[in-house]
């Protein structure tokens, strides 16, 4: 069998290259996804309980105090930002997990900058995230929640963004961590509260002063709200309901625009991005 | 011809701790250039400099004519790793792994199918490209890993301990990968072992201890260079024996491996005045032609099994002082 040799030669860096690296990593989480359902199923399980379960159990208590509106459907946009906060974490995990077996190495010592290995991960966060938010989107008309397409385009966006923020938050925590376990252990102490505080669960109207701060100063509230608001604009909803639960998010009492809260949100994910990048060259 | 690989005065310093002490090596193209050692002598730190996993605290390596810390991704493009551990996706199948590793590596598209049925053609690994990695055996995935390590052609082929691990048809095959690239390709390729018999496959090694290089050369000249055989004699009075050989013959010797033993220049001359002089009989003997493990011994003190565990013995000191 003397064939002949196939002898490549690689090319110097250039932004072509690092464009076919950010595709091939980004390449490489959809594959991983796709091939995981156990994953995709164990990500839904959570916000599903949350909306059907405690949705429809605190919807009953407070049905007196917001006539006219399913509780369901004020938790509705906030389950969507928990799923692709959730799917978007856990991508970033596998970086991690990349290291623990070794293939992060791979990686690393290719002829590609740092940056679009991150950028790919980022992006890859961001398109699994949003497929798994999808799915929840596809549930919108058991809450009351119209099928509009506006409604979906604008929802899809904005999850798009939180997710690709969050992932660069994931992998700015994963850049250091040597172990899953460490990094799961972090990523619930930092992803629980700021769930909490992001008006996901419970509307931030009328919250006593502390409270307030806090969830002005979570990022994440910015993702929430602007989904918030996309699907209160798209219901019919009582002006009184509507002050209740979808107040928005005022700074000094003036109330945020959501271009402003978007461009929050990217602005963070940049940044973090950015140092992201900072820490997997430093860490060569 | 430029060297492959040209190391000069490289340094790593851990805090305090000297990983590395300055070493100095030329590897010409096509070489196959084994790097010796004792787990914790500086291997893997060295060959990661090279690499451009880690830099160096000083001196200065080129690989491939680029130097390692001012044009990393010029060596990263110009060559190819196997470590020791894997670092391959075992959720993705052989195939993908080699995708991925292709268009990181900017493989040109046109020749990326081609050359990935090469590589992986060479290690037998054709059939089974499209298994997922994780179903592969140990053996396996090192050669998919070599398989790899070469799809984009590089100049220099870093093995780190290529064989440790694996099963003895598994690591003779990968030898007989190295072999036969030698032929097939231009390529250079530098490896750590520290197994003793696959030294000697290597055109030159570099004999490294406690971050320091002690001898390069090829493995005939450094066997010759010990010129010494290996007597083994067990005898009825091993203490009396150990005292008269000193005495009489000017010999070091030493219990190992529960016989007495010493290096004499010509084991076969040496034996009958052995016999005729030594005054204590004598039950058997064996004489035996220096082998790299004597080389080794004979320039660090110590064998390379017992430099892993630590501490030396009296064989390896009174081989040592033979010298």
């Amino acid at each position: 069998m003397a064939t002949e040799v196939v002898s490549v030669s690689v090319p110097r860096t250039n932004g072509a290259h690092d464009l076919r690296a950010i595709k091939v990593v980004l390449h490489r989480e959809l594959l991983r996804f796709v091939n995981d359902r156990t994953r995709m199923v164990s990500m839904l399980i959570q916000p599903i309980l949350w909306l059907f379960v405690m949705g429809t159990g605190l919807g009953t208590l407070v049905r007196g105090s917001i006539p006219g509106v399913d509780y369901r459907t004020f938790m509705y946009p906030g389950m969507i930002s928990m799923t692709v906060i959730m799917t978007a974490m856990f991508s970033a995990g596998s970086i991690v997990w990349d290291r623990e077996f070794g293939f992060l190495r791979e990686m690393l010592v290719a002829p590609v900058s740092r940056a679009s290995i991150v950028i790919g991960k980022c992006l890859g966060g961001a398109v699994v995230a949003t497929a798994q938010g999808v799915i929840i989107l596809a549930m919108a008309g058991l809450v009351g929640v119209p099928y509009s397409p506006g409604l979906i385009v604008t929802l899809l966006a904005e999850m798009f963004l939180a997710a690709f923020t969050i992932t660069a938050f994931g992998v700015l925590l994963a850049a250091r961590m040597k172990n899953m376990q460490s990094f799961f252990g972090v990523m619930q102490m930092a992803i629980m509260p700021m769930m909490f505080l992001s008006g996901a669960m419970f509307p931030l109207a009328n919250l006593p002063s502390w409270l307030h701060v806090l969830t002005t100063v979570n990022p994440l509230t910015y993702a929430v709200d602007p989904m918030r608001q996309a699907v209160f604009g798209h219901i019919d909803i009582p002006a009184q309901a509507n002050a209740m639960l979808n107040p928005g998010v005022s700074w000094f009492g003036n109330q945020l625009p959501i271009g402003l809260e978007i461009g929050l949100v990217a602005v963070i994910g940049a940044v973090l991005l950015g140092v992201a990048v900072i820490q997997f060259r430093r860490s060569e | 011809m430029e060297a492959a690989v040209a190391v000069h005065g490289l340094k790593k310093t851990y805090g305090k701790v000297e990983a590395v002490k300055g070493v100095d090596l030329e590897v010409a193209p096509g070489e196959v250039f084994g790097f010796l050692g004792p787990n914790g002598a500086g291997k893997t730190t060295t060959i990661s400099m090279l690499c451009t996993l880690i830099n160096p605290t000083g001196g200065t390596a080129e690989v491939a004519g680029h130097d390692v810390v001012r044009q990393r991704d010029d060596v990263r493009r110009n060559i190819g790793l196997v470590f020791q551990d894997p670092t391959l996706d075992g959720y993705l199948t052989a195939a993908q792994n080699l995708r991925f590793h292709a268009e990181l590596y900017g493989v040109p598209r046109d020749a990326v199918e081609d050359r990935m049925r090469q590589v992986l053609e060479m290690v037998a690994l054709w059939d089974r490209k499209d298994s997922k990695v994780m179903t592969f055996s140990g053996g396996m995935k090192r050669r998919l890993e070599i398989a790899r390590g070469l799809l984009h052609s590089p100049r220099v082929l870093f093995l780190d301990e290529p064989t440790v691990g694996l099963d003895p048809q598994t690591r003779s095959a990968i030898w007989g990968y190295i072999n036969k690239l030698r032929h097939t390709e231009d390529i250079t390729i530098f490896m750590t072992t520290h197994y003793m018999d696959e030294a000697e496959y290597c055109d030159r090694i570099a004999i490294i201890d406690h971050g320091e290089i002690v001898v390069i050369d090829s493995p005939e000249a450094l066997k010759a260079s010990i010129g010494k055989d290996r007597v083994q004699i067990q005898t009825a009075d091993d203490e009396k024996a150990i005292g008269l050989l000193k005495e009489r013959f000017g010999v070091d010797a030493a219990v190992r491996e529960g016989q007495v033993t010493f290096a004499v220049a010509s084991g076969e001359q040496f034996v009958p005045r052995l016999f005729a002089d030594l005054g204590v009989a004598i039950r058997s003997v064996s004489v035996s032609r220096p082998s790299l493990d004597d080389v080794f011994m004979s320039y660090t003190g110590s064998t390379i099994r017992d430099a892993e565990s630590g501490d030396g013995n009296q064989w390896m000191r009174a081989m040592a002082r033979g010298r």
